[in-house]
């Protein structure tokens, strides 16, 4: 009886210390994909500001949901809003960083980067429509790679996310079929494959299976040393996964401050543009003016002494410019 | 005249606390019952009994039907079943009437450790260890011997990639096993040494004396041990969802993906952002709690019965 006596005494005391601790703590909640950069971030933050950031990745349908509900101090969402949803909620709205979807492949003796796709057969693969993989659209493209004829195996995100709402857009955006038969969303009917749960389910089943194609975070992508494919640009280029060719699309991307940066940044026109890129966006209740300038503060910082951080962890930064243009939409919103 | 005493009030508390912990789970199923309906409400209003019977599972489209997921449910919970009961049984009877003393301690320590695992780690081991195996040799070895039977070989069609109706039912197994195991070994423990020793006297092998005493005597608690089982295949959802692929379509191959109720609640229930579809999750919620109601039930009025038979 006396121990426990004590150990509650202890806990009480230990509580009490986390409590005067967090007195300056900022709450976030949304999308999963930038969970990383925030918390690290957040953690550099914490030591020179002394405020603490406590981020739950609970998926960017939670995050609009729990800003929605005023839960939270600021929400995250991988898919923008628009304004009149945006309106009815009272929120506001823009980008902290850059990321991107890249298709993966496993294919026999491919290289990465060796495999030429364009919107119309990435298209064709995922609707079923191209079944192996030395069909004459793909090999038309791919002059010198020798394809043999083995059935392809589509490798699907299982789970709702980001991920699948940015690479349905570019297929919805580039390609007619795909609208009318599928469409867009963070969870959709996929004609065809097998879904993994996660990136990390996704990047093991292209992994395992031979002759498969599945779409994984850039990040993912890069860290795993998946194969990934050249993808056909708006412009006409094939262009490699990289930096470069995401800040190519975010340059060229027009976020417009007007509409709260609404913006799907797919099929960038940038001539080195990747083309299936995405923002992910911060959300912030309207009316609260005092933690705004909290949350805003925090990536007013990140923005100028977080980038390098982020490319570590590989993600692309936002352009200046574009980080300009946040900056002047805080200010008109009086929350800078 | 009834004898008159003095009640005593510690017996008064602990009535009342019996009472209230035993009412409280009587309240709870209701609240979540509530619940269920409450938020299931708009998708029920849309899709009625429909719901039930549409294979479509279209959140773009925001058509919703549960079919593929109660199909997916029932195939795993019932494959998982017949792969674990035998085995299951077969390691209580090792465990009671034929192992040497030293080593029960052991194996029944190590199947109460397997129920110990958190699913999620059945999870990850299954998608990384078992289902390359899966999809390397046991599947392609089903493949080929059931080749030439017919009817049996749509069972085992397409691509073997471990990730599969097949491969999560044997997840399921192995985690429904120390259920039916550990309830099976305690009652086959129950059975009155004295009969069996009678058996033996009259010359009856081991064998004889499992069969014609030990099971009958213990069939009801093996049961009660099977219908934990099943409530455990049907309610899982972590371990399911690494090795499922959850693919809405009603396939007839085990070697095909597929959905279940809770791996469609866990997959799309953060990121459902609509009102129907969240709403259609909901009553996804409500068919499982039903279902589940139901095979309890039934499970039950077995039971009962089973006893009365067994009592005359």
């Amino acid at each position: 009886m006396k121990t426990i006596l004590k150990l509650t005494v202890i806990t009480a005391l230990l509580l009490s210390f986390t409590y005067v601790n967090a007195a300056e703590t900022l709450n976030g909640a949304g999308a999963t994909f930038p969970y990383p950069v925030y918390s690290a971030w957040a953690y550099d933050y914490s030591k020179i500001a002394g405020v603490q950031l406590n981020y739950q990745s609970i998926g960017s349908g939670g995050g609009v949901k729990q800003i929605s509900a005023r839960t939270v101090d600021f929400g995250a969402s991988d898919a923008p809003l628009e304004t009149a949803a945006l309106l009815k909620d009272k929120l506001l709205q823009f980008p902290a960083v850059i990321g991107g979807v890249v298709p993966v492949v496993n294919i026999e003796n491919i290289k990465t980067g060796q495999l030429k796709l364009d919107s119309d057969t990435l298209c064709k693969i995922f609707l079923g429509d191209i079944k192996y993989w030395d069909d004459a659209q793909i090999v038309k493209m791919n002059n010198g790679i020798k394809l043999s004829h083995s059935d392809i195996t589509v490798v699907y995100r299982s789970d709702g996310s980001g991920t699948t709402a940015i690479f349905t857009d570019y297929l919805n955006a580039t390609c007619p079929a795909w609208k009318e038969k599928v469409g867009s969303g963070k969870a959709v009917q996929f004609p065809v494959g097998i879904g993994g749960k996660g990136n990390e389910g996704v990047a093991n089943y292209v992994q395992r299976t031979a002759n498969s194609i599945g779409y994984v975070e850039f990040a993912y992508a890069k860290q795993n040393k998946l194969n990934h494919t050249q993808l056909k640009n708006a412009a006409g280029n094939f262009i490699e996964p990289s930096f470069e060719s995401f800040e190519d699309a975010a340059a060229t991307g027009d976020f417009d401050p007007k509409k709260d940066f609404y913006l799907w940044l797919t099929n960038a026109p940038g001539k080195d543009s990747w083309p299936i890129a995405g923002a992910t966006f911060i959300l912030l209740a309207k009316e609260k003016a005092d933690t705004n300038k909290k949350v805003v503060k925090f990536f007013d910082w990140a923005f100028k002494n977080g980038d390098n951080k982020a490319k570590e962890l590989v993600y692309v930064p936002l352009p200046a410019l574009l980080k300009d243009k946040v900056r002047a939409y805080w200010k008109e919103k009086g929350i800078y | 005249m009834p004898l008159q005493y003095k009640k005593n009030p510690a017996d008064v508390v602990f009535l009342t606390t019996t009472a209230i912990a035993a009412f409280s789970v009587i309240i709870f199923i209701i609240g979540i019952f509530y619940i269920l309906v409450y938020e299931s409400s708009p998708a029920i209003g849309r899709f009625g009994l429909k719901f039930l019977t549409s294979t479509e599972w279209n959140p773009v489209k925001e058509s919703f039907g549960a079919l593929t997921n109660i199909y997916g449910t029932i195939l795993t919970t019932v494959l998982s079943l017949l792969i674990a009961i035998p085995v299951a049984i077969g390691i209580a009877i090792f465990v009671t009437e034929i192992s040497p003393n030293f080593l029960k301690a052991p194996i029944g320590a190590a199947i109460e450790l397997l129920a110990a695992i958190p699913s999620i780690i059945y999870g990850m081991w299954g998608l990384f260890t078992l289902s390359p195996i899966m999809s390397k040799y046991v599947e392609p070895f089903l493949k080929e011997i059931t080749a030439g039977i017919p009817f049996v070989n749509i069972l085992f069609k397409g691509t073997p990639m471990g990730i599969d109706i097949l491969t999560a039912s044997v997840i399921l197994s192995i985690m429904i096993i120390p259920f039916t195991a550990s309830i099976a070994r305690d009652s086959f423990n129950l059975t009155p040494s004295i009969v069996k020793e009678s058996a033996y006297a009259i010359g009856a092998t081991r064998w004889e004396v499992v069969k014609n005493i030990v099971i009958p005597f213990s069939k009801l608690g093996v049961f009660g041990g099977i219908v934990l089982s099943l409530g455990r295949a049907i309610g899982e959802t972590m371990a399911v969802a690494f090795v499922l692929g959850n693919n809405h379509r009603i396939t007839t191959s085990l070697l095909d993906a597929a959905a279940t109720i809770t791996v469609t609640l866990a997959n799309e229930f953060a990121e459902a952002d609509n009102d129907i579809y969240l709403s259609s999750l909901f009553y996804l919620a409500l068919v499982l709690f039903v279902m589940s109601f139901i095979t309890l039930a039934i499970a039950k009025i077995f039971l009962i019965k089973a006893e009365r038979k067994y009592s005359r």
